[in-house]
């Protein structure tokens, strides 16, 4: 696993933004930089503005102040033209799928290619259905409707809809949300995969403390309106930050780190045989 | 690694047995080269060389396309060797290979149904018409027990609600409705006064508004309009909720949401649909007053005398005896179609166009039966 160093290769770079509804100031002033071909994810407690921040890379909706650059576009003043070709290179997995209710799910994973390419129709059902399987879902599930889905079903389908196009950068909103542990688990190999196989940069929003340690190769904390640290799980562990241990402490944090970091050898030296 | 400015995917022959492959083959890269792909033959016999060395990038669907020929190939009897693609690319393309072999392990994917023929579809959808038909009989009876209960136990009754439902689909709809019927008014006027004047029989357009607007249109205009207005809302809430599972919530929590949602609605709107009735009749006739002095010279003191002298007061009552009927109709037919959404925003829709659509001709249904009944009973 390479992770450059240097900033000028940030995939997405976020300075100084403030965010604010009316009165309400959600970000004061939020830094962070994504390199490129890392699983990036941003963590925080309820309400301390995560998905604002995610809808904010994606255009969804305008920070009051402070500039965004995703694969080197400036946010700010984009012109039509070019939010539609930035639109097409990245993927986004919505928490609820976002999958459209009149389309099957073969017909709503073959949308951004049928909309965007002069690909032929079977060449993109077939493209779906590899699409399909990459994500995880059964051939059988194709001709469905998403409401007759699973939550679980939904945002793998949602996920086949995000890589439609090969996206250089995939965007997760809460991953594992709603998932029983097992397919909670398949994620966490799947988003692994998935940057192995495309070189993909994933920014992902989630709660889910086994996916931040076996998966997030960084992590930023975010909390009172700005990104408080950023570092891999185990750097994070270590610092004495009153809004980061609460992602630490506790019997159910200590059971994730656990088992992304079995203890140290020499604790297992004087332990009877 | 700018996939939208690197070329367009090429493919091109440089020996007998030998293709070089370029540019980006990408899903946008691509456009239609994969019918190109699919025309190209070789000699029957031996190996096909398929150099990628200038193959800018490559992704899932470019992959795909490039699986598929080789395997086309293949099965003709020719060996295929691809050389030269980077290592990123390999991968992917190895990616391809293994979920083919998954594939292979599974049944093929169920195609679509075929569509059905015509007498079947006639057949489905007289069944589902009769269908619905009963179970809107059987949630008006729901309902009526459910009325019962609550008169019985007036405790139960939930007067908030009723409040509401009276001010948003009762007094919000005042503007709309008495525009509607002024304007219905004038018309009524305006199309009578040719045809009175003709006779000079000015003073009868007392008659033809009063009466018309009274017995018919008021009434009539009224229940469209809140069957448009509030008919359409009901179906459109309860679907929701019904989506969003609030309903099955209220359910669990021992609600009964006929109780909470449906009755408060029927009670509200039998009590404002009269009344804005009323309303519609005092500007549907001056409409027509205001129409009858313009153009036929009646004066509002003439119009009045007149109108008192040829309204009997049955036909006053007549029309705003039917409103708590058309209330009824229209409310239980939009909760009625609110229930039955199931899946999501599409089928909100659905039953939405479907509560309005309905209301509207059972309205008028029930409007045609009363003339009748009116008429035998020499109302």
């Amino acid at each position: 696993m390479q992770t450059p160093a240097n900033t000028d290769d940030a995939v997405i770079d976020m300075h100084q933004v403030m965010t604010r509804f009316g009165e309400h100031v959600v970000h004061q002033s939020v830094d962070l930089a994504v390199r490129r071909a890392e699983i990036f994810a941003v963590i925080g407690g309820s309400g301390s503005g995560k998905s604002t921040l995610l809808r904010e890379m994606i255009l969804l909706q305008k920070p009051s102040a402070g500039t965004i650059h995703v694969l080197g576009v400036a946010l700010q003043d984009i012109d039509d033209a070019a939010a539609l070709a930035l639109r097409q290179r990245w993927g986004v997995m919505f928490q609820h799928g976002g999958l459209f209710g009149s389309l099957t799910v073969l017909e709503n994973i073959g949308l951004p290619l049928r909309e965007h390419t002069d690909l032929g129709n079977a060449l993109i059902d077939e493209i779906a259905h590899w699409k399909l399987s990459m994500a995880g879902l059964g051939p059988e599930v194709a001709a469905q409707y998403p409401s007759e889905l699973s939550g679980g079903m939904m945002k793998r389908a949602s996920l086949a809809r995000a890589l439609a196009l090969d996206p250089e950068l995939l965007f997760l909103d809460e991953p594992t949300a709603g998932l029983d542990p097992d397919s909670a688990a398949g994620v966490d190999t799947l988003v692994r995969s998935l940057r192995d196989l495309y070189g993909l940069t994933i920014v992902m929003i989630t709660h889910d403390l086994d996916l931040l340690w076996q998966v997030a190769d960084r992590v930023a904390v975010l909390a009172d309106g700005k990104v408080q640290e950023t570092g891999s799980m185990q750097q994070l562990s270590q610092i004495q930050n009153p809004l980061i241990r609460p992602f630490f402490d506790g019997p159910r944090a200590r059971g994730a780190q656990q088992q992304a970091q079995p203890p140290p050898t020499q604790e297992a030296a004087w332990k009877p045989k | 690694m700018d996939q939208i400015t690197a070329p367009h995917a090429s493919i091109r022959q440089t020996s007998p047995q030998g293709m070089a492959l370029s540019g980006a083959w990408t899903a946008r890269g691509m456009g239609t080269i994969a019918k190109e792909l699919d025309a190209l033959r070789f000699a029957a016999e031996g190996t096909v060389q398929l150099d990628a060395t200038d193959v800018d990038t490559l992704d899932t669907a470019g992959a795909w396309v490039l699986h598929k020929l080789m395997a086309r190939l293949r099965t003709q009897g020719l060996a295929v060797v691809l050389q030269g693609l980077r290592p990123p690319s390999a991968r992917l393309m190895d990616a391809v290979t293994q979920h083919e072999q998954e594939q292979a392990g599974q049944p093929a994917p169920a195609t679509l149904a075929v569509a059905p023929g015509a007498v079947e579809r006639v057949g489905r959808s007289a069944w589902s018409a009769l269908e619905q038909a009963y179970a809107m009989l059987g949630f008006l009876g729901e309902s009526a027990v459910a009325f019962v209960a609550c008169v019985a136990h007036p405790s139960r009754m939930r007067w908030r609600p009723i409040g509401f439902n009276i001010r948003r689909s009762g007094f919000d709809a005042l503007p709309i409705v008495g525009l509607l019927s002024f304007l219905l008014g004038i018309v009524v006027a305006y199309q009578g006064a040719d045809q009175l004047r003709q006779y000079g029989a000015n003073i009868f357009v007392a008659d033809l508004v009063g009466l018309s607007m009274l017995r018919e249109f008021a009434p009539l205009i009224t229940a469209i309009t809140i069957a448009g207005r509030s008919g359409s809302a009901f179906a459109a809430q309860i679907g929701t909720m019904q989506v969003t599972e609030e309903i099955d919530a209220m359910r669990t929590i021992g609600i009964a949401p006929l109780e909470l949602l449906v009755l408060p609605k029927v009670i509200a709107l039998a009590i404002a649909l009269p009344l804005l009735t009323v309303f519609a009749d005092v500007l549907g006739v001056a409409g027509g007053m205001i129409m009858a002095r313009t153009q036929l010279d009646v004066g509002y003191v003439e119009f009045l005398d007149r109108m008192s002298k040829a309204v009997s007061i049955t036909s006053y009552v007549v029309g705003i005896g039917k409103a708590p009927v058309f209330a009824v109709i229209i409310s239980v037919v939009g909760c009625f179609q609110g229930f039955r959404t199931h899946g999501g925003a599409d089928s909100v829709g659905q039953q939405t166009t479907r509560s309005v659509v309905q209301s509207i001709f059972l309205v008028i249904v029930a409007d045609a039966l009363f003339s009748i009944a009116f008429s035998v009973l020499d109302l």
